[in-house]
């Protein structure tokens, strides 16, 4: 039988063990993107600067009605509210969607014929302007800041660019990100110094994680949800 | 030719590649003369006041090379590449135009602006104390208490800045005092607050990232080691 008391007993346990949202290890190892990416700055980006965002944004979030949530959740509700904890827990999300969007010997195009291959000709025309459109937005992003690509409910993508932690999720209507390239400068300057195109051809050449983006086009044109971090 | 046509490119290119040597009063009667003109002329690279090696240890080399060579120089670059646009929206009197390049022209002119001025505010170590009397101690100890002190809140607030922007110390000639300050990425301060920049730190991540990875604290409680505390109250004194 159960009692009032085990019911609340559990419920409590529960809560207390979704409490902090742990830092995912990289896909790869700090060794998986050589020599597109290496090992230091794989170690430093994951370990340092997303520790950093996870630790803090964990720490802020303690003893709030945001405490258990998920990581979309608190990233949603802390726009333009709060932010400190937006600063950090967009950009906990933002690092962890990054490491998933790469693979080893990823990058190149989308299988012909598949969904996204087919999204990408619908909405871009081609791949090839797909790939410019990307990379300019990588490019002018003034600052620190990210490429995206989204994908609203119809299917339909674009690319666009934020700045700092922003996140089109929140900062556009544009939909839903299914692709993102981290242009903050601790992101490539350790392997490719001052030459952020250099850094943006080899992402998109031998990085990208189309399989990913795949799941992600699916998710968004299914659900509308992000993906699961 | 007129004798303007002749020297105004050449006069321009002395007030911007060394507008830091000239007295104020010249400055300012060049760019009266000059504002007649059209926008832009060539801006060019400033050299250094010292070798790349002579910030070290609190700034390397390797990274007074990149920064100054590769990071600065694309910023005049590309500065000089928008101007010459707007000349072109200008002339046409294409308002859209003119409007969708204040973007560039304020990331890369301020770039521009912001580098040069870092560049001249910092120098080898043991080469500048800060004063114990004089203008700049009084600006401080009025505003701070001390110069302990406005390194420490100077620092906090630099450390502070989200992602790219500069740290300032800057002349506010309303009220006569100096105020510390931050603005974002290559946001210029005069332009953007009205304070006249005294004192700027750079922590965009290619200004540190070479030396100190992540660790940007490290980075600004270095740099006090190396600033040319003579060339910031030369600014004051010109500004009050």
């Amino acid at each position: 039988m159960i009692t009032r008391f085990t019911l609340l007993f559990t419920l409590a346990t529960s809560v207390a063990a979704g409490a902090t949202y742990e830092l995912p290890p990289l896909p790869y190892g700090k060794s998986g993107l050589k020599p597109m990416l290496g090992s230091k700055t794989l170690e430093i980006h994951h370990d340092k600067h997303h520790a950093k965002y996870v630790n803090t944004m964990n720490s802020l979030v303690e003893g709030t009605n945001l405490e258990n949530q998920s990581l979309e959740k608190i990233v949603r509700s802390s726009y333009k509210k709060n932010q400190a904890l937006f600063n950090n827990a967009a950009q906990a999300w933002n690092h962890s969607f990054y490491w998933k969007c790469m693979k080893k010997r990823g990058g190149g195009e989308p299988p012909a014929g598949s969904k996204l291959a087919d999204a990408i000709n619908d909405s871009f025309g081609s791949y090839d302007e797909f790939r410019k459109q990307f990379s300019e937005a990588a490019n002018t992003a003034f600052g620190s800041g990210w490429a995206w690509l989204v994908c609203n409910r119809k299917g339909k993508l674009s690319v666009c660019k934020t700045i700092g932690a922003d996140n089109p999720m929140v900062s556009t209507s544009a939909g839903i990100p299914i692709l993102t390239c981290d242009v903050w400068e601790h992101a490539y300057y350790l392997d490719y110094q001052n030459l952020r195109p250099n850094y943006i051809d080899v992402f998109l050449d031998k990085l990208v994680n189309w399989e990913y983006v795949s799941e992600n086009l699916e998710r968004a044109m299914d659900s509308g949800l992000c993906a699961e971090l | 030719m007129s004798a303007k046509q002749i020297i105004t490119p050449a006069l321009r290119a002395a007030v911007h590649a060394h507008s830091s040597k000239l007295t104020p009063e010249l400055s300012k009667s060049a760019a009266a003369y000059l504002s007649s003109a059209p926008t832009g002329g060539k801006h060019t690279l400033p050299d250094l006041p010292y070798d790349y090696s002579a910030l070290e240890p609190a700034i390397s080399a390797e990274t007074m090379e990149i920064h100054h060579s590769k990071h600065h120089n694309t910023y005049v670059t590309n500065l000089n590449a928008s101007l010459e646009k707007l000349d072109g929206a200008v002339s046409s009197g294409d308002v859209s135009a003119i409007i969708g390049l204040q973007g560039a022209l304020k990331f890369n002119g301020g770039g521009h602006l912001n580098h040069t001025l870092f560049w001249e505010n910092l120098c080898a170590k043991g080469g500048s104390e800060f004063p114990t009397s004089g203008p700049l101690a009084d600006a401080v100890n009025a505003r701070f208490g001390d110069v302990e002190t406005m390194k420490k809140e100077l620092g906090a607030m630099t450390v502070g800045v989200q992602g790219s922007g500069w740290g300032w110390l800057g002349f506010d000639a309303k009220t006569g005092r100096i105020e510390a300050a931050t603005c974002p990425n290559q946001d210029p301060l005069q332009a953007t607050t009205g304070l006249v920049p005294l004192l700027g730190i750079d922590v965009w991540e290619h200004a540190y990232y070479v030396d100190y990875r992540n660790v940007r604290p490290n980075y600004v409680n270095a740099i006090w080691d190396v600033i040319n505390w003579s060339k910031v109250e030369e600014r004051l004194t010109s500004a009050q």
